[in-house]
């Protein structure tokens, strides 16, 4: 549904659906990562794949897999079943909630430097 | 036969003034007639007086006053004959029912009421069949003596319709002795 | 007036069974409501029928009137057919809530026992308490009697829950005169009244986890207007479908269903607007003048919102003087019935007088005499701009 319409451009009362109902992942139109002034630097190594920085990011930008292989992780240990990936940076605020829960500090905040 | 038949009562909270309405009510219209019945709520505790209005009528009711003109007055305290104006309304014409152990001149005195009187021990009765002073149906078994517009036989069956719900079959058939007993007892 | 097309039987009813036998033909899945005087019974004759296996909804017994209009809503919003009853101060604890019924438009249904809205305290008919949230996206229709409080509720649910409509509905009977009064209301066939009303097919549902919508959203200053006029555009929808739904309400019962009903209006000269109840009482003081050769009639407005302003100015505009009786005032301002009247007549070419009545405030009776003694006054020309009380002591 969000392919087709546009939500984040302006509509008349007749093309809105009633009563201010809204489709499923509207939100994914609205890509907050230009917001950002700092980005999360993260390092897998020092990763645990513990998922607290997923749950408790805002926008859930810190998108997860299930992995059979495995990844490396926190003291070169494999990490199998759900792991995390990097950051996405289409949606990520940079508001530093994950760099402030993370238990084993594996993200940094860091300087967002934008490319022209 | 009038068209449309107008019946006031007065009672007291508790008395089955409206009970006795909606019995009348439901026995005219198991003779087929158009009905309605209402009471007139003031404070809602045992005791306080109350007014139930039940019109009866050969055609649609459309009107929704309260009852203005009553062809009968039934009062079920007869303490309400000094204290509040039962007879408003009720013409010379019309029959004016007393739940008292007064005579009906005796209520002819007080009321100075120039129609119909009738009066029957009603509490009596009912406490005698029943065993509680519901006044309301002896009270009704005197109005088909005194102005017969609805069969004794169809206030039986409403009394057994609406009580059967409420009360086990020994009361019912105790109510529907206090009534013939109050039929037959009534005096004018 | 033909007769009625399907089998029905005659019971003494009051106003308030006859909704709740509406209800348990209409069979709605959720009923949650908060007892007050004179709106209890509907949900006492319900929750027995409930108890009685006789139909099968969900009776939710919720702490106050926020609470239960909180309830219907929600229901409805995910899905299901959701109905209530209140009155007076319960209605007006649930206002907080019903512009959100109607803003997130989900068709509940409710029956309204007119009660006077406090202070001072006082339990008996007037319209104050429906008056007072006309103008919160409800489609409003008031009932004369049992039998049209009965009816009305059908014609309601389907109103409502119509997919071009979608808008909440409250039918109004008068409280304590027709709420607890017997009348005979002829009650029809069970399998043909919920075969009328269906089942409900919402659009959206909070329930439909494969096609996920969100309800109730923030909308700042860029959309909060156009969602509005949807509203706006669902009540004149449901203009013109009461009239359609009526028709084939009409089939089954053989009673017309009309924005209004005109009693001995078409060659009156002198007419009465009045809502509900009274309307009944009015209809024998008009046939009383008729008789003494008085060419008077009545208009008694049905759907009060939408509000049918051509349609009435229609039905008036022949008449050379008319009298609206309000069962409400609008503090500081026209009473709200007189106010729509004055407005329907507006363009109209030559403009006629209509006079103000105030009556019947807290279950202030109304008698036949006083309706008459107004049509006489309306007769002899009485009409001013100020607003008059009928039955009030001076």
């Amino acid at each position: 549904m969000s392919e087709k319409v546009k939500w984040s451009e302006p509509k008349g009362w007749k093309e809105i659906p009633i009563g201010g109902n809204l489709p499923a992942k509207t939100s994914l139109e609205y890509k907050t990562g230009s917001w950002r002034t700092f980005r999360p630097d993260f390092d897998p190594d020092l990763c645990t794949h513990c998922m607290i920085c997923v749950h408790y990011c805002p926008d859930s930008a810190i998108p997860v897999v299930i992995s059979e292989e495995g990844v490396k992780g926190f003291r070169d240990r494999i990490y199998k079943g759900p792991v995390r990936l990097e950051t996405d940076f289409e949606y990520c605020k940079g508001c530093g909630i994950c760099a402030e829960e993370c238990p084993t500090d594996a993200i940094k905040m860091v300087r967002e430097t934008w490319e022209d | 036969m009038k068209e449309v038949f107008e019946v006031r009562i007065h009672g007291r909270a508790g008395q089955g003034a409206k009970s006795g309405g909606q019995i009348l009510a439901l026995a005219a219209f198991k003779e087929g007639k158009t009905i309605q019945a209402f009471p007139e709520y003031g404070s809602e505790r045992r005791g306080a007086p109350t007014v139930a209005y039940t019109r009866i009528s050969e055609k649609e009711i459309r009107s929704h006053e309260p009852i203005v003109n009553p062809d009968v007055v039934i009062v079920l305290d007869d303490t309400f004959l000094y204290t509040i104006p039962v007879t408003k309304g009720l013409s010379d014409e019309g029959v004016l029912i007393v739940n008292t152990v007064k005579s009906p001149e005796e209520v002819r005195r007080i009321t100075k009421f120039k129609g119909k009187i009738f009066t029957v021990d009603a509490s009596g009765i009912s406490i005698n069949n029943v065993g509680r002073d519901a006044p309301n149906v002896p009270s009704l078994g005197v109005l088909v003596k005194a102005y017969p517009f609805v069969k004794l036989e169809s206030i039986e069956l409403a009394i057994k319709e609406i009580f059967e719900k409420k009360l086990s079959k020994e009361k019912t058939e105790a109510n529907i002795k206090a009534l013939r007993e109050a039929y037959k007892e009534a005096r004018s | 007036m033909s007769a009625t097309k399907v089998k029905s039987t005659k019971k003494p009813l009051t106003g308030n069974e006859a909704i709740a036998e509406a209800m348990r033909q209409i069979k709605p899945d959720v009923v949650a409501a908060y007892p007050i005087t004179p709106q209890s019974p509907i949900v006492h004759t319900f929750a027995k029928f409930v108890a009685d296996g006789v139909v099968d909804t969900v009776m939710v017994t919720p702490e106050s009137e926020h609470s239960a209009i909180s309830v219907v809503t929600g229901a409805e919003a995910s899905g299901a057919r959701a109905m209530s009853a209140t009155a007076s101060q319960g209605l007006a604890l649930m206002v907080e809530v019903l512009p959100a019924t109607s803003g997130l438009r989900l068709p509940v249904v409710m029956a309204i026992a007119n009660r006077a809205l406090s202070a001072p305290i006082n339990i008996h008919c007037d319209h104050s308490d429906s008056m007072a949230v006309r103008d919160l996206g409800w489609i409003q229709i008031y009932s004369e009697n049992a039998q049209e409080a009965y009816e009305n509720m059908f014609l309601a649910v389907r109103l409502a829950e119509h997919p071009d409509v979608l808008l909440p509905a409250m039918i109004m009977l008068d409280g304590f005169i027709i709420s607890h009064g017997v009348e005979v209301v002829e009650v029809y066939e069970d399998e043909v009244m919920h075969k009328f009303v269906g089942e409900r097919k919402p659009k959206f549902s909070l329930l439909n986890y494969k096609e996920p919508w969100t309800m109730g959203p923030l909308e700042l200053t860029d959309y909060y207007f156009e969602t509005k006029r949807q509203e706006q555009e669902a009540m004149k929808k449901a203009k013109k479908l009461y009239i359609e739904i009526g028709k084939e309400l009409s089939e089954i019962t053989g009673k017309e269903y009309g924005y209004f009903e005109k009693y001995r209006l078409d060659d009156a000269e002198v007419g009465i607007v009045v809502l509900s109840s009274a309307a009944g009482t009015a209809k024998d003081a008009v046939d009383e003048l008729r008789k003494e050769g008085k060419k008077v009639g009545l208009l008694k407005p049905k759907l009060f919102r939408p509000f049918p302003y051509e349609e009435i100015r229609d039905a008036l505009k022949h008449l050379k003087i008319i009298g609206v009786l309000d069962r409400s005032y609008s503090f500081g301002a026209y009473a709200p019935l007189y106010a729509e009247i004055r407005n329907a007549l507006y363009d109209l070419d030559k403009r006629i007088p209509v006079q103000s009545y105030v009556y019947g405030l807290g279950g202030r009776d109304i008698f036949k005499q006083e309706i008459k003694e107004v049509f006489n006054e309306l007769l002899e020309g009485k009409v001013s701009s100020e607003e008059k009380c009928i039955g009030l002591r001076e």
